[in-house]
């Protein structure tokens, strides 16, 4: 069903209508996300909220602004469901993932409420498609409480300076380790792997470092294989703040431009592997 | 029995190498026919396949510049003889700036088909890279196998949309499932259909154009009957329609389908000289 034949009746059904005259600027930061099927979806009137979990030691949170969207509307205070990430991906980008210029995808994304699918009509050059899928009882995300009072150490850093070290990560190590100091090294990554330990030193001044707030020595280890999907979310960014709180959780929060230069946030929460007995 | 053919052009070189990759693509193995004006490759819905049968015909005088057959018998003047095209689509990959490609049937331990590609040298010594591919020759009893299929009395028959567009949606809703249905009418409207547990997907395209078919320039006996809403369907094996439409390389200047409803879809290409016909049984 073409767009402009959808009855008034049928759009005052919807308690949440978002239309984005690029897809792209959707499924790229769902892309950044997407480790497990199943994703949680917050509307506010703020926008739109996506959250994915693994193991319940790993949290990926994508933000969306309502104004990204061209048209935002939402009748209730708070709509939440939950769908399969991989399927929505796959819908978002039915027609391709063409990059050429000029030639986008509009998308307009319906949400009756309870019980309902989430209704996706897609139109590229004429051609409309229209997908149904099927929404799950959102279960309840994980509260990491993480807290910016509790936050011990923080640095933002251009995301390309982290690119290439974790594109280069030796994933034969278990753990990534993280050492955060006010002193010497100021944050080392180090991996522990069978061809032996390697250690990527930033020092605070750097051109790379927009920002060094360490207040305390702290070394944390990460399982590589938790981190490992967050270089997606990485390989978007241009920014990324690295935070850690008392407790030793990590938060990884990205700044990403889409096609249209608008800024939308993608945050990764991951618990500690272990205790490392502080020097 | 006889058969020599040779290539010079590399244009007609390259465009015989993209059929027959084509075909390679859609089938492991099958039948080339040899008459005095015309190849055929020639792949019957046999159940081992599929279901799926291809004919693929090729005007001899469009791809070589020399062309001699000698068939089984004065009044059967054709050959026929079964291959893997992949085989002879990869002695041609060797052959892409050779200056002379002649394919010869032999008679080596077994029958062959001989690809022997001249290529270019620096030192004006030639050089020649000789490939045989075995082949089956099929007896003449058996040759009924292997005749043109039936345009088979279609419901509906339908321009295909922009087939880039159409192979990124059917790629896309083959990750979701693993049947499509097409459904198709006399308006101009075609529909690819998915539905599983998960979720369901429709794309609508529109204005394709039904294309004009027999003297009158009417519809099937059966098609002029129809309602023009009236949707024909088919239901596939998607991984069939994918592999279609990844697998062809001729880039046809016309695509068209036909629908028989709930029984097969009898896909075209025609590009120049070339005509690809692909039929899908459909699955219930």
């Amino acid at each position: 069903m073409p767009l402009s034949t959808q009855s008034q009746a049928d759009i005052d059904q919807y308690i949440l209508i978002a239309s984005l005259d690029n897809a792209r600027n959707l499924s790229n930061i769902l892309k950044a996300i997407s480790f497990k099927d199943h994703a949680i979806f917050n509307a506010t009137q703020n926008g739109l909220k996506v959250t994915v979990e693994d193991s319940k030691c790993l949290q990926a949170n994508a933000f969306i602004q309502a104004d990204i969207f061209q048209e935002y509307t939402i009748k209730e205070d708070a709509v939440g469901f939950q769908v399969n990430l991989t399927v929505l991906l796959d819908c978002l980008t039915i027609f391709g993932a063409s990059t050429t210029p000029g030639v986008c995808t509009a998308l307009r994304m319906c949400y009756n409420g309870y019980g309902y699918p989430l209704t996706l009509f897609l139109e590229e050059g004429g051609v409309v498609t229209v997908c149904k899928i099927n929404t799950q009882e959102p279960e309840e995300p994980i509260d990491f409480d993480f807290c910016s009072t509790n936050v011990t150490n923080k640095v933002i850093l251009q995301s390309d300076s982290l690119k290439e070290a974790f594109s280069e990560l030796d994933m034969t190590s278990e753990v990534l380790q993280i050492t955060m100091s006010p002193s010497h090294p100021y944050f080392r990554l180090s991996t522990f792997g069978n061809s032996g330990n390697a250690h990527y030193d930033y020092p605070k001044d750097s051109d790379m470092m927009e920002l060094f707030q360490c207040t305390k020595l702290q070394t944390n280890r990460y399982k590589i294989s938790l981190l490992k999907p967050s270089t997606k979310a990485l390989a978007l960014s241009c920014k990324v703040s690295v935070r850690t709180d008392s407790r030793g959780f990590l938060s990884l929060q990205y700044l990403v431009r889409n096609d249209d230069g608008q800024i939308c946030f993608v945050e990764y929460y991951c618990c500690p592997d272990e205790e490392v007995g502080e020097e | 029995m006889k058969f020599r053919a040779k290539i010079i052009d590399v244009g007609c070189l390259n465009h015989f190498t993209r059929v027959v990759n084509t075909v390679s693509k859609l089938s492991k193995a099958c039948v080339l026919r040899l008459t005095c004006d015309h190849l055929f490759f020639v792949l019957s819905g046999k159940v081992a396949s599929g279901g799926v049968s291809m004919w693929c015909e090729l005007a001899q005088v469009n791809f070589f510049d020399e062309f001699q057959l000698e068939g089984v018998s004065a009044d059967a003047n054709e050959i026929f003889l079964e291959l893997a095209p992949e085989n002879l689509s990869r002695a041609l990959k060797t052959a892409q700036n050779a200056r002379s490609v002649k394919i010869k049937l032999t008679k080596k331990n077994c029958p062959c088909l001989t690809l022997a590609a001249e290529l270019p040298s620096l030192s004006g010594v030639s050089r020649v890279v000789t490939h045989d591919i075995p082949v089956d020759v099929i007896p003449r009893r058996l040759w009924h196998d292997f005749r043109e299929p039936q345009m088979p009395d279609y419901d509906v028959s339908i321009y295909l949309p922009p087939l880039k567009t159409m192979k990124s949606v059917v790629d896309r809703m083959k990750n979701l499932s693993n049947y499509l249905v097409m459904e198709a009418n006399l308006n101009g409207e075609m529909n690819l259909k998915i539905e599983t547990d998960l979720v369901s997907v429709t794309t609508h395209f529109k204005e394709l154009g039904n294309p004009p078919w027999g003297e009158d320039g009417s519809q099937s006996t059966s098609a002029s009957h129809r309602d023009s809403e009236f949707m024909a369907q088919t239901r596939l094996d998607i991984r069939k329609l994918q592999q279609f439409l990844t697998g062809q390389q001729v880039n046809p200047s016309r695509a068209m389908c036909n629908i028989v409803h709930n029984r097969i879809l009898h896909l075209i290409f025609l590009h120049e000289d070339v005509s690809l016909q692909y039929f899908i049984p459909a699955v219930v």
